[in-house]
């Protein structure tokens, strides 16, 4: 009997810690590909054209260009840019790049992927990725650290012949991220994304006036408020098997049947 | 208990902070434009070289026609579009007066497609290539009003009325006017017409274009037209000073500089406790400059301390190099406190060859955000909690000891009990 009581206690604490493995192994947001995604790029911080993630925006422009896009990551996410132009039939050996800017206009270094590539003479096309930092809800201020916000892609040709200026090419740039739960949840947030303009943005929205803004980025489903985070699960699972392994730890200690010290007949 | 008053610790601080979005909504009027209509003038080279029949085996002057029918055709309402020629109509060889063949076509203002196509159709190929007073006509024509404003100049030959350099023209000009962009497009372009377009492009934060067939001609100069309508932020002319103390005052917004290679630029910003600064400067290499280059941003108090910085550096092809702050001021709880005056100085590190001129300086962009702070951190994990499967064991393990003790200490006090 007592046997059978703490065998399934001990199930129900395998299926509880069951739990927040589940919780862990949370899917990435799905790309939303409903939307018309941008068929241009802008030449500047100001001009960068806005991308949603998951879109695939396309843009023509020359061979020399600075080619913008922004995109909004949110905390916990860990964004993934790719980008791929598509090179003039004839050309030179050429060097493209791609940079990730944050909404201050800090470059954002690259943990993976080649965001530097020599294309060599007569390449159709060159690939460019790069993996960012995973993005936190908050850090100091005298950190660099990815924040919520506005992030700037800006690709460019670094090296190139003389003769290569201003050919026609062609990009291509996707913004993904993974999302990586509650392992990069830290304590403290910001008051506002790191979106730039977005004091000017509030105002202006007090005001019922529609201006253009240095940025109006937001993610689909907003901005996250930032105290969700599957560590309560596991918080939670963790206290309530240690509530069961307590009651287990005791009924050990009571043993089976009545103490044999007492006697019998009291 | 402690989780509680966490719990009633952040119920109060999220009211706190909503009562201070409420109450000091940050006040910021440095770009409040209303949508104002973009300008774009089309500077048309028809000088006598583009007679050349080499663009898809028709003459260059036949293609810019065919390209500037459709992006006529394609112009968005918005958008108030000019044609100015240069070159068009004197024949001769005096260079002083080829070098003042400039010629406004068609006038900036609300499009009239027929009228525009008939004046582009009388132009025949002439003249001169008088690219830098065309450039300056140009961008008289594009006075006033506060839209964007952009030049795209089709050209197939370099600039024949120096000294003037339409480079430096080109450079000028952008110091002169907000936001004044030009495009430049090469028509099966030399060598040497190439580096003084793309220049000229540089030189304004624009685009260079190497044109070989029609169709590339009208999408791109259609493209250029597109992106004029974008609406887009018109940053706030302000003229840094060479110390804090005479900085001008700065709210939240957009706002451009020019810094020479070697200065320091110093701004002021007002922030109350409990609010954030956030401000990012870019400055643009706008000529040709040594390979290796740095920005760096400080935000210093009045007394000189140093608060924190943004610094970069980077070398080879760039239009710009850019870093930012944030500062946020810790809350007080002191009502009477006052907003404390923080300076930013910016400098850079560009350096450019001998020769190269360093008036007017560096295009230097930099925008400003006053928000509410953020919420401290009082832990690196979020709220305290834990994950993972060490926190599990850890707690089981400790679960389990406690519910043992807890057993062998009732088991000793009934004991204790029985045998009493």
């Amino acid at each position: 009997m007592r046997i059978t009581r703490v065998l399934g206690a001990a199930l129900l604490a395998l299926g509880l810690a069951a739990g927040p493995a589940a919780a862990d192994s949370s899917p990435s947001p799905s790309a939303s590909d409903d939307g018309k995604a941008p068929s241009r790029a802008g030449t500047s911080f100001r001009t960068a054209t806005e991308i949603e993630q998951g879109q695939q925006a396309t843009a023509s422009g020359s061979t020399g260009d600075y080619l913008y896009w922004s995109f909004p990551a949110d905390a916990g996410q860990r964004p993934t840019v790719k980008a791929t132009v598509k090179l003039p039939r004839t050309h030179g050996a050429q060097t493209w790049q791609i940079d990730v800017y944050d909404g201050l206009r800090r470059r954002q270094s690259c943990q993976y992927g080649s965001a530097t590539r020599t294309a060599g003479q007569g390449a159709a096309s060159v690939e460019l990725a790069c993996v960012l930092r995973t993005v936190r809800a908050w850090s100091e201020p005298w950190a660099n650290d990815p924040l919520p916000g506005t992030y700037y892609i800006r690709l460019t040709v670094v090296d190139l012949g003389a003769a290569d200026l201003g050919l026609p090419v062609s990009a291509e740039v996707r913004a993904d991220s993974e999302d990586i739960g509650g392992a990069a949840a830290v304590d403290g947030s910001l008051a506002k994304p790191l979106v730039p303009g977005i004091a000017v943005k509030s105002e202006a929205e007090q005001d019922g006036a529609k201006s253009a803004v240095l940025s109006s980025i937001e993610p689909d489903d907003g901005w996250s408020s930032g105290w969700w985070t599957d560590r309560w699960v596991w918080t939670a699972v963790g206290g309530l098997l240690a509530a069961l392994a307590g009651i287990g730890g005791y009924a050990l200690t009571r043993g089976s049947g009545r103490p044999s010290r007492v006697p019998p007949n009291v | 208990m402690i989780r509680r008053q966490r719990l009633a610790a952040g119920v109060c601080a999220l009211l706190a902070a909503l009562t201070a979005g409420l109450a000091f909504p940050s006040t910021a009027v440095a770009d409040e434009t209303q949508q104002a209509a973009p300008k774009v003038e089309l500077v048309l080279d028809v000088s006598g070289s583009m007679r050349a029949r080499d663009i898809d085996g028709d003459s260059r002057m036949a293609a810019a026609k065919q390209a500037f029918n459709e992006v006529l055709d394609a112009t968005p309402k918005e958008v108030q579009l000019g044609i100015r020629t240069l070159g068009a109509n004197y024949r001769g060889n005096d260079r002083k007066a080829g070098c003042k063949d400039t010629e406004q076509l068609y006038p900036v203002g609300p499009l009239n497609r027929t009228e525009a196509k008939t004046a582009v159709a009388t132009l025949a190929p002439t003249g001169w290539t008088p690219i830098g007073p065309a450039l300056l006509k140009a961008a008289d024509d594009l006075n006033g009003g506060d839209g964007t404003r952009r030049i795209v100049l089709i050209s197939d030959g370099e600039d024949t009325c120096q000294p003037l350099d339409p480079c430096e023209v080109a450079r000028e000009i952008a110091a002169k006017g907000i936001g004044l962009t030009i495009d430049t497009l090469g028509l099966v372009p030399d060598a040497k017409t190439r580096d003084q377009l793309s220049c000229i492009a540089d030189a304004t934060g624009g685009t260079y274009t190497d044109v070989r067939h029609k169709e590339e001609l009208s999408d791109r100069v259609g493209q250029l037209v597109d992106r004029a309508a974008d609406p887009v932020v018109t940053p706030v002319a302000t003229e840094g000073a060479a110390e804090c103390t005479k900085a001008p005052s700065l709210k939240s917004g957009l706002y451009t500089d020019r810094e020479e290679f070697g200065r320091q630029r110093w701004y002021k910003v007002d922030v109350k406790p409990g609010q954030e600064l956030r401000a990012s400067v870019s400055v643009a290499d706008d000529r040709a400059v040594n390979p290796d280059y740095g920005v760096l941003l400080r935000a210093v108090t009045m007394h000189g301390r140093e608060i924190v910085r943004g610094e970069a550096a980077g070398n080879g092809r760039t239009d710009v190099i850019s870093t930012g702050l944030r500062y946020p001021k810790p809350g007080s709880d002191d009502d009477t406190a006052t907003a404390e005056t923080v300076c930013l100085q910016v400098t850079n590190s560009f350096s450019a060859a001998a020769g190269v001129k360093t008036t007017p300086g560096l295009p230097l962009e930099l925008t400003v955000d006053v928000v509410d702070g953020p919420s401290k951190a009082s832990d690196v994990a979020s709220f305290g909690l834990g994950r993972g499967w060490w926190l599990l064991g850890a707690l089981i393990l400790s679960g389990f000891l406690a519910g043992l003790v807890w057993g062998w200490l009732s088991r000793w006090r009934v004991a204790v009990w029985r045998t009493n």
